[in-house]
């Protein structure tokens, strides 16, 4: 530790910390534009100087490292001026934007040149202007902006992993972008946006929309994958306007996925915002009563072991279990969380979760990917692993496609099998992980393929107290949560492909649009309750108009099993309710009225049914203490060769099909084949 | 991203993706190649050059390689330049991001991103140069050569000319670069004699075109006259 | 990596000791430099000499000296570029060593004396220079890159006079701003060379403006008849 003192305040601080560090130790602000806590320091933008006696010259404290006994002065006249010469510096060239910038009211540059610069300008030359680079359909950019802080370039090789932005030419002719005009091929892109300090990076789709303080802002969880990042839902009367990160160190620490940060204008179009009944074959309007009506006559006679119910991937906590007490109400063992087909069980939660934690990848020493490409699954995640590997000393090896995962990455083979050549790697590590992906699970043979990768693990010696290296990464981001909750077939009830086919006669769709609904059977009865007209609404018989994840207050759980909590941004359209009490007011239309009246009332449910859902947030880092492995047998693992799980990264779920962002992302980056559940 | 090449020096590359070409940053808008492959004699300089860098940091080759890949050009078309193509190949060849090469070439002036007539005429414009008649160097280029800009080419083809910065040849001033070598204690005629030379297709001594030894004064050295000098 | 010079010059200390190499100049400022001639003497040329020799025999006995004889001498950049510019009175007794030209705010730099005559148009000669270091700008850092672009478009302008005399202070003060707030030692570079024409020479830059103001000032305004 090193004990230094900053505009006489003493503070101490680790060995290796730079000035700036200590000074935000000490609770002074130091204004910089290129410096970011989760970026290599670059110290060019020169603001961030500050004064240290015995030093000839004013230093960057982004880069100095601290040293005992230093004495650090921040708001001296040399300070205050060399701040207000940078400042006139960047100004001179930046264009008088703005007006017209949708940086405004939220840009470091602004805030920096009214707390630190000067209240005039001197400059009398003509502004130089530079040509605006195609990034991509994400990333708009307005490059005269740009002050050259190469925080992107940065981003884009460390954390995106994708080094395509560089600076070329050079002087004051520098230019900032891919110098070949190609999109941005990583799914990160959305963070530049973030991480630009001023108005050159922008949200292409959000462009002119709204000023920041217009802006209702609200925290939430993101669902379209099964990491839960941490997010902000900036909304302005009813309508969601974009989607930010949140910082959250332990899960997405600043960042937000493309699909995740891009796909609310997919919340406008499509949706269910009034009750359908299918009459004569064909979808009519109708009111709340009747459509509970029509699905009560149908219930009426009808026997327990007839009826199914299919919690979707976008699915809250709330309205799973509200779901779940009703097919228990109506005498129902038929419930599956799995529309994939994936083979997981519940019961022992360590058999369907990431157990290292995504903060714990920074402590291990080697990874085994089976059947799972995280920079498609969950790019966020696969950033964390990108930041452990940047530190060296973690060999990483997967089998399944070969691809790129932006790191280097070992390819072992396209079956499974070809997992134990990763055994004695693994074995010589000390906190090794193994991640099983739904590729791998998604398959006949999936139970066999996550007890060999258990095994496996338990084999190399990940499986310890101290630290848990088995891990599941999902892509719904309802699975875990449904999981907890137990929505699976119980005693003598029937899974999802039992279902089908005309294995229950009224099939009860949660937002479960991911599989293939021609397979069920042509007498069945079937309820879709879901806030998007995608597969599961085209087959129904009675739609029930639901809220989507910004337009209810939920609970989700992560891959880790860690319990978020999301909340109301904007109301759902019309006539859409929020979905658990949908679900209550149609058991009291059934006169078996659910035993909850307000949200509070069904999260004290969820933690009857299981205590997890007692605790918000945390999540401690755990060992392994029962190295048993799941039910299935290892050796039953077939030799077909591991398919992705996801092809198509940008559209997954029906929110992100029916984005029209998506789709032109999709038509950039991703052969424009349709995957599928078909 | 990495790119699977064929080949056992992997030098062939197509551009296969579905992106804009253009020089993004100096706009010229030029018909690029679409193919560039090293050739024997530059594969022999690389193996030179490379040798000098342990393999671990041999992203080093980075100038080096690009001034191999100008020399090839030079070599083959007669114009010495790097096309966006062949930065490719350097990248792939030194194993680094296509972006970083992308940005020594055009961070450095010595590597021309676009066609060039077949002698670069670089004239010194820094104030030691211009004390010494940089000027009329400049005027003697345009008068012979028909340019009337920087950065442009005579219309035959045969010149292309450029100010650069100073040379670190300043006591020999002014001096006119000629691709690579140095021509020094230049005045109006003696530049226009020069230029009509490299027309004829002669290659004239570099060096002072006064006959000064190196950077010693006019009329031979003044100092240490009693040691024999190399060459006498 | 190594300067050349200072490589070269090892085999000879090694040689003939190094306290014969200290003995050379004076305390602090030891040994030889090689002295690179330039701009408007009869004979330019580098020439390796004592550190501390007087600047006039530097150039009197080497480079056959000033053009036109000595009294012809305007100024002289003693170190390269980068230094500050001194005018002739200092130049009539300066020594040639780091702490000597430091004295009279310039320094030794690399050596290069580069030498103007009256023929000289100061202002344009500090100019191409503040082009010069526009164009070597690397563009990382805020001062240099922003900077240097700046300077050398009030410097074009003050070539022509195109300017107000408040800007020359003005200039002065932007000068100061890149000085020591960069990551290399080329903003410095970039600020000296202005900084020493504004110290040595502004009357002439003063008197370019009214020239220019003279030049351009406005005809009387025709009056409409009534």
């Amino acid at each position: 530790m090193a004990k230094l003192t900053v505009d006489g305040t003493e503070v101490e601080v680790p060995n290796g910390a730079s000035v700036l560090q200590a000074c935000e130790a000490a609770g002074v602000e130091i204004p910089r534009f290129c410096y970011h806590e989760r970026l290599s320091v670059a110290g060019n933008c020169r603001m961030c100087l500050v004064e240290v006696e015995k030093a000839p010259k004013p230093v960057a404290s982004c880069a100095y490292p601290v040293a005992d006994g230093m004495v650090v002065k921040t708001d001296t006249a040399v300070v205050r001026q060399a701040r207000r010469g940078v400042m006139e510096f960047l100004l001179i060239n930046h264009p008088l934007d703005c007006p017209i910038c949708d940086q405004g009211g939220e840009c470091d540059l602004q805030d920096q040149a009214y707390s630190y610069g000067m209240d005039h300008s001197r400059f009398a030359e003509n502004k130089r202007a530079v040509k605006d680079k195609y990034l991509g359909p994400l990333v708009k950019t307005f490059m005269t902006r740009c002050i050259h802080c190469t925080r992107c370039i940065r981003f884009s090789s460390e954390v995106a992993g994708v080094a395509e932005m560089g600076a070329t030419s050079r002087g004051e002719n520098m230019e900032v972008g891919t110098y070949i005009e190609k999109a941005l091929t990583t799914e990160l892109s959305g963070n530049l946006i973030d991480i630009c300090p001023v108005g050159a990076l922008l949200n292409k789709p959000y462009s002119f929309t709204a000023r920041p303080w217009e802006l209702r802002k609200t925290d939430s969880v993101d669902v379209h994958d099964a990491l839960g990042s941490n997010i902000r839902v900036d909304a302005r009367g009813s309508e969601v306007l974009r989607i930010l990160p949140r910082t959250n160190e332990d899960v997405n620490e600043e960042w937000l996925g493309d699909k995740s940060r891009f796909s609310h204008d997919g919340l406008k179009r499509r949706r269910l915002d009034k009750p359908w009944v299918r009459q004569d074959g064909k979808l009519r309007p109708a009111s709340w009563p009747e459509a509970f009506g029509a699905i009560a006559a149908k219930l009426k006679d009808l026997p327990g072991e007839r009826i199914g119910a299919v919690a979707g991937d976008l699915c809250d906590a709330e309205s799973m279990v509200a779901l779940k007490d009703l097919m228990a109400s109506l005498g129902s063992q038929n419930l599956d969380c799995r529309q994939d087909g994936a083979a997981l069980e519940g019961g022992r939660r360590d058999f369907y979760t990431f157990n290292t934690t995504v903060a714990g990848i920074e402590d291990a020493d080697a990874i085994l990917l089976v059947g799972s490409n995280p920079r498609r699954e969950a790019p966020v995640l696969n950033a964390r692993i990108r930041k452990r590997l940047n530190q060296g000393g973690c060999p990483v090896a997967y089998v399944g496609q070969p691809a790129d995962l932006t790191y280097a990455a070992r390819h072992l083979g396209d079956g499974v099998a070809a997992m134990e050549d990763a055994a004695e790697v693994l074995r010589g590590a000390k906190r090794p992980m193994v991640i099983v992906g739904q590729g791998a699970l998604r398959r006949p043979d999936g139970a066999a393929v996550l007890a060999a990768a258990w095994a496996l693990a338990a084999s190399v010696g990940a499986l310890t107290p101290e630290w848990h290296g088995f891990n599941v990464l999902h892509t719904a981001a309802a699975r875990v949560g449904a999981l907890d909750l137990g929505f699976l077939p119980g005693p003598g009830g029937k899974a999802l492909p039992a279902m089908l086919g005309g294995g229950v006669d009224l099939l009860w769709l949660l937002g479960a649009d991911e599989f293939d609904t021609a397979a069920i059977g042509a007498d069945t009865f079937v309820v879709y309750q879901g806030h998007h007209g995608d597969r599961g609404a085209a087959r129904a018989d009675v739609i029930l108009p639901g809220a989507a994840y910004t337009e209810k207050g939920g609970t989700y759980v992560n891959t880790e099993g860690r319990v978020q909590r999301g909340y109301v941004s904007v109301q759902p359209p019309g006539e859409a309710r929020e979905d658990w009490a949908i679900l209550r007011a149609f058991s009291a239309v059934l006169g078996k009225p659910l035993p909850y009246d307000s949200i509070q009332d069904v999260r004290d449910r969820l933690a009857a049914v299981n205590p997890v859902f007692k605790t918000l947030q945390d999540l401690p880092h755990r060992g392994c203490t029962d190295q048993a492995g799941p039910s299935g047998d290892p050796a039953g693992v077939g030799r077909e060769p591991l398919q992705p799980a996801v092809p198509n990264y940008y559209q997954t779920n029906a929110i992100n099909r029916a984005s029209a962002t998506m789709a032109e992302c999709t038509r950039t980056y991703a052969a424009p084949v349709l995957q599928a559940a078909e | 991203m990495s790119e699977h090449l064929g080949g056992p020096h992997g030098s062939q590359v197509g551009l296969g993706t579905a992106e804009n070409i253009g020089d993004g940053s100096s706009g010229e808008g030029e018909a690029q190649p679409t193919h560039f492959a090293f050739d024997e004699a530059s594969e022999a300089e690389i193996e030179a050059i490379l040798t000098k860098y342990p393999p671990s940091r041999k992203a080093s080759g980075v100038l080096p390689l690009l001034y191999v890949v100008q020399g090839q050009m030079r070599r083959q078309t007669g114009s010495a330049w790097v096309p966006r193509v062949a930065m490719d190949v350097v990248a792939a060849r030194l194993e680094v991001p296509p972006i970083r090469v992308y940005e020594v070439a055009t961070f450095y002036l010595m590597f021309n991103t676009n066609r060039i007539g077949r002698h670069h005429l670089q004239v010194c414009g820094t104030t030691p140069c211009w004390l010494r008649g940089s000027e009329d160097v400049t005027r003697a280029c345009r008068d012979e050569t028909g340019i009337k800009g920087w950065r442009q080419t005579s219309a035959d083809g045969m010149f292309t000319m450029s100010e650069v910065e100073c040379l670190g040849a300043c006591v020999n001033a002014p001096i006119l670069q000629v691709d690579d070598d140095y021509y020094e204690d230049l005045d109006y005629d003696r530049t226009v004699a020069l230029l009509q030379a490299l027309r004829r297709g002669e290659k004239p001594q570099p060096g002072s075109v006064i006959g000064r030894i190196t950077s010693a004064p006019e009329g031979g050295p003044t100092t240490l006259n009693t040691i024999p000098i190399a060459g006498e | 990596m190594n300067n050349v010079e200072t490589i070269a010059v090892v085999p000879t200390i090694l040689r003939r000791g190094g306290a014969w190499f200290s003995a050379l100049g004076r305390p602090k400022n030891a040994g030889t430099k090689i002295f690179c001639i330039s701009g408007h003497v009869n004979k330019p040329c580098n020439v390796e000499e004592e550190l501390g020799i007087p600047l006039r025999e530097l150039i009197d006995t080497y480079a056959g000296g000033v053009r036109g004889g000595w009294d012809n001498l305007l100024a002289v950049i003693p170190g390269g570029s980068s230094v500050p510019l001194i005018p002739k009175d200092i130049c009539d007794t300066v020594l040639m060593d780091f702490d000597s030209l430091r004295d009279v705010k310039s320094g030794l730099g690399t050596a290069g004396v580069i030498v103007m005559d009256k023929s000289t148009d100061v202002i344009r000669a500090i100019d191409r220079l503040a082009q010069f270091y526009k164009h070597e700008s690397c563009g990382q850092c805020t001062p240099c890159r922003e900077g240097t672009g700046w300077m050398m478009r009030v410097m074009h302008r003050m070539v022509q006079g195109r300017a107000e005399v408040e800007e020359i202070d003005t200039l002065e003060k932007v000068t100061k701003q890149v000085e020591g707030h960069t990551i290399c030692a080329l903003g410095d570079a970039a600020a000296w060379p202005i900084q020493g024409l504004i110290r040595h020479f502004r009357p002439v830059m003063e008197e370019r403006i009214a020239q220019y103001k003279a030049a351009r000032a406005p005809r009387p305004m025709p009056m409409a008849a009534e």
